[in-house]
């Protein structure tokens, strides 16, 4: 098991095979524990309102639910939540962060409460600074809480289906007219690569024109070098039709077979 | 490698989707055991997906089936290989009786500790008070430096109406949530390698020590008894208790003595010190009760003597529950 700056957790199992989990950072973790923050002041705020109603009935009465409701809805909250949604608490849930074991195990509960009971120590002096500082020191940016209870807090980002379809359909590819080096661009280029020619055509539109023309030029040049196609095929095309030939290279076989 | 990589995807599809169903099945109800069939097919399709996996890993054109498989093999991992015994379905009175004592006793090494600790503090807070009057303004908590004793005595006694009148289930509340935080607080500083939770038992102690040489210096000690006995009986060995926690958790990040690595060894003292912080709390509910409709409610109103022997036999009673309930129940976890 190996932990790296670059915040993923590599997990290999007995069979030998390696998965990654992807490391919450501080910062989002932060305003994940802001959006919790809100929802526990509004719980109370609502519990509260209504527990006031007792008061017509007795007051001693209702002043002691209300400190007892303030209390099991503060040290509550982050036990309920993680433990009903598996790790989750509203926060996480928004920002797709999720508690799990550091070595890839079950979630207990007894590492549910204790991750949560140690935030006494971690919110010291005040909002968060001990734990803070504890995750940017760990390499699995844990804090002392998670430490003691052997979590980490992942990033599941929901992966959406890019639509190639839509994107790709009906433009010609100068590079099929070399079916043999287009294999061999399909076995050189790794999955890092891919993703990334993919993630650059999808979000070209979101690029400032210059920077957009400068980072097209970056990565033609580079996936040029990965694999020589013949000059018929190559030029006259711009470097970024050269990466939507080149996404349509890696990604066409599902698409057209699936 | 793979040849045809969508025939692959559309030949094993099935296969995850099948351990996808499964795994739903025991994230829902992580209690209902699998039939053994099941179990079966369970392990040999988590076995095939790591193995897709694998072969995936190098292949290009598909990151995100290879994260879908990462996900799908992470959760298998987790229920596969977990040797921890599944927690069973929560009993509460079960939990109480025999699973909180017995970790007690497992780590009453540790209790004795906090013991000595606390004493220590007793011993240096009554030192102080006795040789250094003054000091009572920092030692004494809780505003009980601004009298002295027979002075607070004989107002208590003098009291004609019910001062916690309209305000004892407020008050009560408040003794168990406050009392509650300090002892989470007092486990929790445990994380300084123990060394926070030792200046909680101690002063805590100094407190202890500072108030009782104070009211019996003034020849007020059967008051003093009456005063703390009934709450004190379970306060303060609540308080202990946590401060056993604490010295644990502290011990684990240590590690003298076991080439256990950190991981292991807080992840086998995890369960106890939600046992013991959970017993705590339970202790902390009828000390607060007590102290907010007895404790409080002196001569003439409630004697001396009554206050004492009630607080005797609960210390007793505590004393008894914590060496033997649960003796004869072997865990079976």
């Amino acid at each position: 098991m190996t932990a790296t700056r670059t915040s993923t957790l590599a997990i290999r199992t007995p069979e030998g095979v390696v998965f990654a989990l992807q490391l919450a950072s501080p910062v989002t973790r932060f305003l994940a524990w802001g959006v919790d923050f809100v929802c526990i002041m509004v719980a109370t705020s609502v519990l509260g309102a209504v527990v006031n109603l007792l008061a017509i009935f007795n007051l001693d009465l209702s002043q002691a639910v209300t400190i007892l409701v303030f209390f099991a809805v503060q040290i509550g909250y982050g036990f309920f939540c993680e433990w009903l949604w598996r790790g989750q608490t509203v926060g996480k849930r928004f920002l797709r962060l999720r508690v799990v074991d550091a070595r890839g195990m079950r979630l207990q509960f007894s590492q549910i409460v204790i991750r949560n009971l140690l935030r006494f120590v971690d919110m010291l002096p005040a909002f968060y600074l001990v734990g803070g500082v504890a995750t940017l020191l760990n390499a699995r940016t844990q804090r002392l809480g998670d430490l003691a209870a052997n979590t980490i807090v992942i990033r599941t980002p929901q992966i959406d289906q890019p639509d190639l379809e839509q994107m790709l359909a009906g433009k010609f590819n100068s590079l099929r007219s070399h079916p043999h080096l287009e294999a061999r661009l399909r076995q050189k280029i790794t999955p890092v690569e891919a993703s990334l020619a993919l993630q650059a055509i999808l979000r070209r539109d979101e690029f400032e024109p210059r920077a957009r023309a400068e980072l097209f030029t970056r990565l033609g040049q580079y996936f040029r070098s990965i694999v020589e196609f013949p000059p018929d095929a190559v030029e006259n095309i711009t470097d970024e039709q050269y990466l939507r030939n080149v996404v349509d290279t890696v990604f066409r076989s599902r698409r057209t077979e699936a | 490698m793979i040849i045809d990589l969508a025939k692959f995807i559309a030949a094993e599809q099935p296969g995850w989707d099948e351990l996808d169903t499964i795994l739903k099945k025991i994230e829902a109800d992580p209690h209902r055991p699998l039939p053994l069939d099941q179990t079966r097919r369970f392990h040999y399709l988590y076995e095939r997906t790591a193995a897709d996996l694998a072969k995936l890993n190098t292949f290009a054109n598909e990151p995100d089936t290879r994260r879908f498989l990462e996900s799908l093999v992470a959760r298998a991992y987790g229920e596969i290989h977990e040797t921890r015994e599944k927690s069973h379905r929560f009993q509460p009175l079960r939990w109480f009786t025999v699973i909180f004592p017995q970790t007690f006793r497992r780590h009453i090494n540790v209790f004795w500790l906090t013991v000595v600790i606390t004493l220590a503090g007793c011993l240096f807070g009554g030192m102080a008070t006795l040789l250094d009057p003054e000091s009572r303004h920092v030692t004494m908590p809780f505003g009980h430096d601004r009298m002295k004793p027979s002075e607070r005595v004989a107002q208590e006694e003098k009291a004609k109406h019910d001062r916690f009148a309209g305000e004892k289930a407020t008050f009560s509340t408040y003794l168990m949530t406050h009392n509650t935080k300090v002892s989470i607080f007092t486990m929790a500083l445990g994380m300084t390698w123990g060394v926070g939770t030792i200046i909680m038992l101690f002063y805590n102690g100094v407190s202890l020590g500072a108030i009782s040489v104070d009211y019996i210096a003034d020849g007020q000690g059967k008051f003093l008894a009456g005063w703390l006995l009934p709450h004190g009986s379970f306060e303060i060995p609540a308080i202990l208790i946590a401060g056993q926690a604490g010295l644990l958790l502290g011990r684990a990040l240590i590690g003298r003595g076991t080439r256990k690595n950190l991981g292991e060894r807080l992840r086998e003292i995890s369960t106890d010190l939600v046992t013991l912080i959970g017993g705590v709390g339970v202790m902390l509910i009828w000390a607060g009760l007590v102290e907010s409709f007895f404790s409080q409610y002196h001569e003439p109103v409630i004697p001396y003597m009554v206050k004492i022997v009630f607080g005797l036999v609960e210390l007793t009673v505590l004393i008894l529950f914590l060496w033997k309930s649960g003796s004869r129940t072997k865990l079976t976890g």
